[in-house]
């Protein structure tokens, strides 16, 4: 088995509980380069809780997350020290949040917001650090003359474009996703979405998408992951899910959407 | 009057000490805020109870004290504080830089160059360069931890996108020794280069904020920057009126209700050499 066929990330027997109170429960799947997996499930599945464990934001109770580092070796995350898991965060990694203000600074300008990742991996030049932020803008569909002007006055599907351009910068292997769509109108949605899936396949991402909308799932997904009461309850390839729930649960979740 | 009978230089001798052990840290570690027990002094905040802390604690009964205010002598936060000293410690005091072994000064590095035998103690209101880009001070102590400095470039960044050149005049954040970012007190960014290899210990007291940071002589300040917009020292393009300098940093005066104004050397003894210069020659 060569290099880059070995799974980007891999997680085993996840397990986290608040107190006494159940996050999410013995989840593991591994994740290929270039692969997107959405995980749905109702409110309160667990699956922000999943997410967050994943990109070491909390620690799990039992379990374990690796990865594997761009000079190729697979190490688990909690033995790295904080300084790498900060340098992985902010160039291998992605994480765009449901609520763009989490995400962005929303008082500094565009550029800014898209340069400060190259700026904190020791880019020195004005000139080029603005460059790539407006190549960027172009590409999320922001128009350059907004440049300087903060995310505070963008609308909210802008803002989440512009989160996008900020985390995709450094051009990271894996990208988390908490709800990207939530919140914005449809027509936005359509747009967004559109956009993202262009990228995704034009910069071989892998993500895991986390979303209680399966239209979602569906557009931007290979693998799908339906989560209930902190369990995962059925796993398989995006199509097959949906088309043909085993579970009960599923069935419900694929049948409570409204018929176009 | 019966004057109280302070200790010498007002401080306790255990504060002193406290202090003391806060200075010998801060010089271990170039750049680094060092937290400290912080007293009331009887002066209001902002007015200097850091740089009086620090001074206090290293003040000896042989030292030769000045104190400027802006660059100059004469103004009230200078005098009084010349004076407070005078009164509790009985230390001889000065207005010549090349006289003082010890200098406090609020947002000036003096004109004259600095030699080894001598402190310059600073008055620092806000010790924290990353503050207004980064509310959480638990979150600005992990990044000097992790010397995550990104954040400062999208300080100067922002300038840049704004007025098109760093606009950024005083409190212009350095590097201290390749490691902790330093926000070098709101002096104007003319003197620092003046704090690179300096000759002198520099010492840096916040009282409200109660820290205390140094750098030890002969150590390396770089001014943060871009490769293409290069830090760059700037000063008003004028000459002093009095003393005719063109290279010292001025103060604008104004002189009358009619738009009448001149430019002086903000650091007034170095002016007054110049000029008793002029007039025995």
């Amino acid at each position: 088995m060569t290099d880059t066929d070995a799974p980007l990330l891999v997680a085993e027997g996840l397990t986290k509980y608040y107190g006494r109170q159940l996050g999410c429960r013995d989840v593991s799947f591994s994740l290929y380069e270039g692969e997107v997996l959405a995980v749905v499930g109702e409110s309160g599945s667990g699956k922000t809780t999943l997410l967050q464990l994943l990109s070491t934001q909390l620690a799990p109770s039992a379990g374990r997350v690796r990865y594997r580092l761009r000079n190729g070796a697979t190490r688990d995350l909690a033995e790295l020290g904080e300084a790498e898991r900060r340098f992985l965060f902010r160039t291998d990694w992605g994480y765009v949040h449901q609520d763009a203000a989490l995400g962005l600074r929303m008082n500094v300008s565009a550029g800014a917001n898209v340069g400060e990742r190259l700026m904190a991996v020791g880019w020195r030049h004005y000139g080029r650090i603005r460059g790539t932020a407006t190549q960027w803008l172009d590409r999320v569909e922001i128009d350059r003359d907004r440049i300087d002007d903060p995310p505070l006055v963008y609308s909210g599907g802008m803002r989440q474009r512009l989160q996008i351009a900020r985390n995709l910068v450094t051009q990271p292997r894996l990208v988390f996703m908490d709800e990207p769509t939530g919140g914005l109108d449809a027509s936005v949605q359509a747009r967004l979405l559109d956009l993202l899936r262009g990228l995704v396949t034009e910069l071989g991402l892998a993500a895991v998408v986390v979303t209680h909308d399966l239209a979602v799932a569906r557009l931007l997904s290979h693998r799908i992951m339906v989560m209930k009461g902190g369990e995962v309850i059925e796993t398989g390839l995006t199509d097959q899910v949906l088309d043909d729930p085993r579970e009960p649960y599923s069935q419900l979740l694929v049948s409570s959407i409204l018929p176009p | 009057m019966n004057a109280p009978a302070y200790n010498f230089a007002y401080l306790d001798e255990q504060t002193k000490r406290m202090i003391r052990r806060a200075i010998l840290k801060a010089i271990a570690i170039p750049g680094y805020q060092v937290p400290f027990a912080s007293r009331e002094m009887p002066m209001p905040y902002g007015w200097g109870t850091g740089g009086v802390q620090v001074t206090a604690s290293v003040l000896g009964p042989d030292d030769v004290l000045k104190v400027i205010d802006q660059g100059s002598d004469d103004t009230t936060n200078a005098v009084s504080i010349r004076k407070f000293f005078a009164k509790t410690a009985g230390v001889r005091t000065t207005t010549h830089t090349a006289e003082a072994t010890l200098i406090q000064t609020r947002h000036r590095v003096p004109e004259t160059p600095l030699t080894e035998n001598q402190i310059l103690v600073y008055q620092v209101p806000i010790p924290e360069p990353l503050r207004f880009l980064e509310p959480r001070e638990t979150e600005t102590r992990r990044l000097h931890a992790l010397a995550d400095y990104g954040l400062m470039h999208v300080k100067l960044y922002e300038d840049i996108a704004r007025h098109g050149h760093i606009a950024t005049t005083y409190a212009y954040p350095v590097k201290v020794d390749g490691r902790y970012v330093m926000d070098p007190s709101p002096t104007p960014k003319f003197d620092n280069p003046k704090m690179d290899d300096c000759a002198a210990l520099q010492l840096f007291g916040a009282g409200r904020e109660k820290r205390i940071y140094a750098i030890p002589p002969h150590t390396r300040v770089v001014s943060l920057d871009f490769e293409d917009h290069p830090f760059e020292a700037s000063r008003t393009p004028e000459t002093c009126a009095l003393c005719g300098a063109d290279d010292t940093f001025l103060d604008e005066v104004i002189t009358d209700d009619k738009g009448g104004r001149l430019f002086v050397c903000s650091d007034s003894d170095y002016c007054e050499k110049r000029r008793g210069a002029e007039t025995a020659a």
